[in-house]
C-alpha cells in the first residue's frame, strides 16, 4: 500500500499547482521566503548558489549556499512548500556533479562556478 | 463516550498546512464494520464490536461462521470490542468511515509496537554500559550490578535488565488529527503511531484531552445501516472537512 502514499504525495504536489523552473545544481537562484511574523508576513529574498537537489516527490528540496559577512551560509527550502513563493534562476552554472558539496571547503576565487553560456537560459526574476 | 474505530497503518508522510508549516503524519485507513453490541441486559457491559479486514472462511472457527451468519455480516479478519456509552451505541451492520473523527481533534491510537527481539539493557533502557577501555574486560554494554549484599539477598523487582524489547502492545496519546480523506477513509494524524506498515490499529478519541464537540453522534458513518441513526449521523458529518 505504499502506493497510496506516493499517489498522496503525487496530489500534495499537484494542489500546490506551483509554477517550479528548470533549474540545477550549480545554478545562482534567487528564493522569495515568505516570512511568518506577528504583525502579519513579509517575502525575505536569498540569493546563491544552488548546491544540491533531493528529489522525493512532495518532499522535494534544494540547498542554497552563499557567503555572508565572510561566512558560508546554507538554507535548505522545501520545493514545494507555500512559503517559498518564488524561484528565479539569475546564472546558470556549468558543473560537472548533481551535488556541490566540495563547494564547502574552497572559498575566494577558488569557489566559483563557470557560467553556462549556451543551451539553458535564466529565467526572468519577479 | 463514543466507540473507537480500527484502522491501518499506510505509512508517513510529510503535509504542508495552511500557514506553510511542514509536518511529518502517519496516513491511517479506517476499515470498521460493526459486527456485534455488548448490553448491559445480556452481558453486563455496553459495547460495541468492530469488524476489520476480510477472513477465509475456511480459516475461522465454526463458531466465529456462525457469529458472521447470525448477524448477516461479512467475515472479519480483525474483531475488536469498544466500550461505548448507552447513547452512542451503533447498529450492528453499519460501517464506520473516516467521517468519524473532526480535522483539529486529539485522538489517541493503539498498536503493537516494532518488535526489536531480545534487547540488551543498552539498547532497551539507554544505559551507558562500561568503559571502552581503562581494562574493561569483555563486558563493554553489560548492565552492571543488579543488586546489594546479603542484605536483601534477592534482586528486586523490576529491575531493569535485557529481554525482550517492542513487539508489544503500545498506546500513543493525543495525537492531532491534521486531514481526513473522506472519499478513501484516511485520516492523517501529526506524529507516528505503532507498528509496522498495513498493521492494525485502534484509534479512539483522546482520553486526556476534552471530546470535540462536533464530532458525529453517535458515529461518523459511511452508509447508513438504520434508518433512525442515519440522520444524525451524517449532519454533524459535514464539519469534518476534506483535506489533503
Amino acid at each position: 500500500m505504499t502506493n497510496l502514499i506516493d499517489t498522496l504525495k503525487q496530489e500534495q504536489v499537484a494542489k500546490m499547482d506551483k509554477k517550479i523552473p528548470d533549474f540545477k545544481a550549480g545554478d545562482t537562484l534567487k528564493v522569495m521566503y515568505r516570512i511568518q511574523e506577528e504583525s502579519g508576513s513579509r517575502l525575505q529574498a536569498y540569493e546563491g548558489v544552488c548546491i544540491a537537489r533531493k528529489n522525493n516527490g512532495a518532499e522535494s528540496s534544494f540547498t542554497v549556499r552563499k557567503i555572508s559577512f565572510g561566512e558560508g551560509v546554507e538554507r535548505v527550502f522545501p520545493l514545494h512548500s507555500p512559503n517559498v513563493t518564488s524561484i528565479a534562476v539569475v546564472r546558470r552554472g556549468k558543473v560537472r556533479r548533481s551535488k556541490l558539496y566540495y563547494l564547502r571547503s574552497l572559498f575566494g576565487k577558488a569557489a566559483r562556478i563557470a557560467e553556462d553560456k549556451e543551451g539553458r537560459k535564466v529565467t526572468d526574476a519577479e | 463516550m463514543r466507540s473507537g474505530v480500527i484502522a491501518e497503518k499506510i505509512g508517513m508522510m510529510s503535509l504542508f498546512l495552511d500557514n506553510g508549516e511542514r509536518v511529518p503524519v502517519s496516513v491511517l485507513k479506517v476499515d470498521s464494520t460493526v459486527t456485534d453490541v455488548r448490553t448491559k441486559e445480556r452481558d453486563g457491559y455496553v459495547a460495541v464490536q468492530l469488524g476489520a479486514g476480510k477472513a477465509k472462511a475456511k480459516k475461522m472457527a465454526k463458531a466465529q461462521i456462525g457469529h458472521f451468519a447470525k448477524l448477516k455480516v461479512e467475515p472479519k479478519k480483525t474483531l475488536v470490542e469498544f466500550r461505548v456509552s448507552d447513547d452512542c451505541v451503533i447498529p450492528v451492520g453499519s460501517q464506520i468511515g473516516a467521517n468519524h473523527f473532526v480535522v483539529g481533534q486529539k485522538v489517541d491510537v493503539s498498536g503493537v509496537s516494532l518488535g526489536k527481539g531480545f534487547a540488551g539493557v543498552v539498547k532497551k533502557y539507554h544505559f551507558g554500559g562500561d568503559c571502552a577501555s581503562h581494562g574493561v574486560s569483555r563486558t563493554h554494554r553489560s548492565g552492571g550490578s543488579t543488586g546489594q549484599r546479603e542484605w536483601p539477598g534477592k534482586v528486586f523487582k523490576n529491575v531493569k535488565m535485557p529481554g525482550q524489547m517492542g513487539n508489544k502492545a503500545t498506546t500513543v496519546q493525543n495525537l492531532k488529527i491534521v486531514a481526513i480523506d473522506e472519499a478513501r477513509d484516511l485520516i492523517m494524524v501529526q506524529g507516528s503511531v505503532p507498528g509496522f506498515d498495513s498493521g492494525i490499529l485502534t484509534i479512539t478519541d483522546a482520553a486526556k484531552a476534552a471530546a470535540p464537540k462536533n464530532a458525529p453522534m453517535p458515529a461518523g458513518l459511511k452508509s447508513a445501516a438504520s434508518p433512525v441513526e442515519a440522520p444524525a449521523a451524517e449532519q454533524p458529518a459535514q464539519t469534518s472537512e476534506t483535506k489533503e
